[in-house]
């Protein structure tokens, strides 16, 4: 607890409830600080303290508000009076599959997950999203095949469970979602072919003897070498070529 | 927080200045590359210059090796668990290859190790892919496009920016290593941005001479890790995952083997053994131990546990005397203080200023001379003053939109979009407020190009490692290495561990017992013990009202 004698008047110190008790936090801080200002130190319920993880989703209620409010505990900054609790982990089964024989096709996902159909387009997983990602709207673009508008709707998807944990259908949407576009990714993206070209050119060897001439060459001359580079041009198009610098183009 | 009204008064000053230097930028008109003359000059600012922030190592076998207090810090110091109260013949766990660490390069392992037939045991600390991989945004650099581009040109840029101390064994085979790397990655069904006939969307980096970038819009790492992790998880059969378990120390063979390693649960405070033929560190980096007080956009566990253990094992580390500061991190506003921004922003085009709108460095410098010469601008007076009395620099994103059309940044880097949209910041209309932030371990420890280290069976990879990118790393070659490094270790320890087959040689902490006696002898220690496992953020007044608690090094 932190009790008033701690309070420095420079710092503004409002109420929050962490999980449902009271204490007194300094106002800028974000969930996750104000938790550690408090006095807990995580073990779970923290990851990369940077938005991306997953690690941290929050759920919390403002008083006057019947609302559901969630946030991740290291993005969100506190409000007075607000009462929260962490939700670091929720139970949803994976399908298990195997991305490299599969065709790319949404029966491949009814399979995997044919409870993807219990859904009942109440939308409260894309409400409860931290990421603003349109939940429901990606589980619908499966149900009719799109896999394509699945992948792209669901991109910014962090993994957190926040959907799963107030799915009525009981979906685990975003382990669905990664299937998505493990597929999209891997099975109806067209491969790119200089990368291909690239990884026969030096399985060929046409590179060994270049790179193994730089592995021996003195740094004073390696740094001539590298004054002498020719530069892209920071707005030139895909298609730019050097004009003189090709001796290390095979 | 909004800008408040003072920033927004400084903020018209950058808009002053936009249209004349959006003109610049549409005719390549850039602020020069430094001369390598000019990079050593500037480099005086860099933190790692600072002697009085660094002390010659005491203990171990790079005895007299000056690095970071904060480093020495964690390497002086004494185990957690007294060796006496380990039962040794019986292992909770028995595997052919434990893979210490679950981020891109431990996965990466774990999966390749997988296919070559060993049964695999991975433990992390947090969750699986609870990382730096994680949190990596710009790309991942490879020599794709070979009408202009080359494993040859990679290479330089990589000696370039690591100021030609990198191990060029290590840089060959990341160079060369990296297109089939993306390749892989591609087939897993990363999804990477390209253009609708497949070609690879490349942009700049710092540093590179050619576009060599490649990326999954602004949060490539992450993009990586959640399809490598789908990976991993698909194959229940061979890789077992093990979280809230960190390593914290290697056991030995009667033989002088590396045969696995001490776990501790996090969550039942219990440890266990685990008895393994191979073992890969892959533990990433450091950014927690806060060198030299700097901020950091690292991961919650980013604590150095992989090279602690190692160290005690007799395994040299090198190039640990630098350390990398991104240039852009938040300061502003305070909540998202150290969060990295990535270097994106500036391939896109958006360009570095000072108080007065000015630019005063090419924005493709290396890391550590761009980092430099925005801490000097600070230093000349000419910093943004941010409410809490610290001084930033802007990163003037809304360029972006002005030259390639409305909507741009809110596309390209939805991650950050957001991010700033949560605290009434809209970044495609009003610049943001950055300085350096500690970002990368340059150094680690020392392995070969089959990422071996001198102690048989240990191998290492990705952030944990030194020497491939000297002092200094590139924006976009980490999320590289972890990929090829960790691929490496993985086939490299499969191929020993089945070699090695069944061993009767009996397990043994004796090394963990030397170095204890070490550390108490030369008084090196004074009472630390590590590996830290997680930094401690709890505050000293309630530390002192916590009166039946204990805290075992910063795990309370």
């Amino acid at each position: 607890m932190n009790e008033s004698t701690l309070k420095t008047p420079m710092i503004k110190m409002i109420p929050i409830f962490i999980m449902g008790q009271k204490y007194e936090v300094p106002a800028e801080l974000t969930i996750m600080k104000a938790m550690e200002y408090a006095g807990y130190k995580f073990i779970r319920g923290c990851g990369c303290r940077g938005g991306i993880c997953g690690a941290c989703s929050t759920v919390y209620r403002k008083p006057g508000d019947y609302k559901i409010h969630t946030g991740l505990a290291c993005q969100t900054v506190i409000e007075p009076e607000m009462y929260l609790t962490q939700l670091p982990f929720y139970p949803a089964l994976k399908a298990t599959y195997d991305v490299s024989t599969m065709q790319g096709i949404a029966t491949e996902i009814f399979e995997a997950y044919p409870e993807l159909f219990r859904c009942v387009a109440c939308n409260a997983c894309t409400k409860v999203c931290p990421m603003d990602v349109k939940v429901m709207d990606y589980i619908a673009y499966l149900k009719r095949g799109d896999i394509e508008a699945a992948a792209r709707a669901s991109f910014d998807c962090i993994q957190c469970g926040l959907c799963a944990s107030r799915c009525m259908g009981e979906l685990p949407q975003y382990h669905i979602a990664q299937m998505a576009r493990r597929l999209w990714g891997a099975k109806l993206t067209p491969r790119a072919q200089h990368l291909a070209e690239m990884v026969l050119k030096i399985e060929q060897g046409l590179f060994g003897e270049l790179i193994a001439k730089l592995e021996t060459t003195d740094t004073a001359e390696l740094k001539k070498l590298y004054n002498a580079r020719e530069m892209e041009p920071a707005m030139s198009r895909n298609e730019w070529k050097p004009s003189k610098d090709n001796v290390g183009l095979r | 927080m909004p800008y408040p009204p003072e920033l927004k008064e400084l903020i018209k000053v950058v808009e002053q200045t936009r249209s004349e230097r959006v003109g610049r930028k549409e005719h390549d008109i850039e602020v020069p590359f430094m001369s390598l003359e000019e990079r050593g000059q500037i480099l005086k600012y860099h933190p790692d210059y600072n002697e009085d922030g660094k002390r010659a190592l005491r203990v171990g076998p790079n005895k007299g090796y000056r690095i970071a207090h904060e480093f020495a810090d964690v390497l002086e110091a004494a185990s957690r668990v007294d060796p006496d109260k380990i039962d040794l013949t019986k292992p909770a766990y028995e595997t052919d290859l434990l893979v210490i660490g679950a981020g891109g390069a431990g996965t990466s392992a774990a999966l390749i190790a997988s296919e070559r037939g060993a049964k695999v045991l991975m433990t992390t600390k947090l969750r699986h892919g609870d990382a730096n991989t994680m949190m990596a945004e710009g790309g991942i650099q490879a020599a794709t496009q070979h009408h202009k581009d080359s494993p040859y040109y990679h290479y330089l840029d990589v000696m370039g920016g690591g100021h030609f101390t990198n191990t060029p064994e290590l840089v060959e085979t990341l160079v060369t290593k990296a297109p089939s790397a993306i390749k892989w990655l591609e087939e897993l069904g990363t999804n990477f941005s390209k253009d609708t006939d497949g070609t690879l969307m490349t942009i700049h980096g710092g540093g590179t001479s050619r576009k060599r970038m490649h990326s999954a819009a602004d949060i490539t790492g992450a993009e990586i890790m959640r399809t490598l992790r789908d990976e991993a998880r698909n194959r229940p059969g061979t890789i077992t995952v093990l979280e809230f378990r960190p390593a914290v120390e290697l056991v030995l063979d009667a033989e002088g083997r590396c045969a696995g390693a001490v776990l501790y649960n996090l969550e039942t405070e219990e440890y266990f053994l685990v008895k393994a033929k191979a073992v890969v560190i892959a533990t990433g980096g450091s950014g927690r131990l806060h060198i030299q007080k700097f901020m950091t956009t690292n991961h919650y566990g980013a604590t150095a546990d992989g090279i602690v253990m190692a160290y005690r094992a007799g395994v040299e580390v090198c190039f640990l005397h630098t350390v990398q500061y991104h240039p852009t991190g938040v300061i502003f506003p305070e909540q998202a203080e150290g969060i990295l921004i990535t270097e994106k922003f500036r391939g896109a085009g958006a360009h570095i200023l000072n108080v007065k709108g000015e630019q005063f460095v090419n924005e493709r410098e290396p890391r550590d001379v761009e980092a430099s010469a925005l801490i000097r601008e600070v230093h000349r007076g000419l910093g943004v003053p941010t409410p809490t009395g610290k001084f930033g620099i802007w990163l003037d994103s809304p360029m972006i939109d002005q030259m390639v059309g409305p909507g741009t940044v809110e596309k390209e880097f939805p991650g950050k979009f957001i991010l700033y949209k949560r605290f009434g910041i809209d970044i495609s209309k009003e610049p943001m407020l950055i300085y350096p932030t500690l970002h990368y371990q340059n150094g680690g420890l020392k392995i070969d190009k089959t990422t071996k280290t001198s102690l048989p069976g240990l191998y290492v990879a990705g952030e944990a490692a030194g020497g491939i990118h000297g002092e200094n790393r590139l924006m976009g070659n980490s999320l590289l290495d972890i990929v090829v490094f960790g691929r490496i270790a993985g086939e490299h320890a499969a191929a020993y561990a089945k070699a090695l087959g069944e061993t009767k040689a009996p397990l043994q902490l004796d090394h963990v017992r030397r170095y204890n006696k070490e550390v108490l002898e030369t008084k090196a220690g004074e009472g630390r013990i590590a590996p830290m496992l997680l930094p401690d953020y709890t505050l000293a007044q309630v530390k002192d009202r916590q009166l039946t608690s204990h805290y075992h090094g910063t795990l309370r």
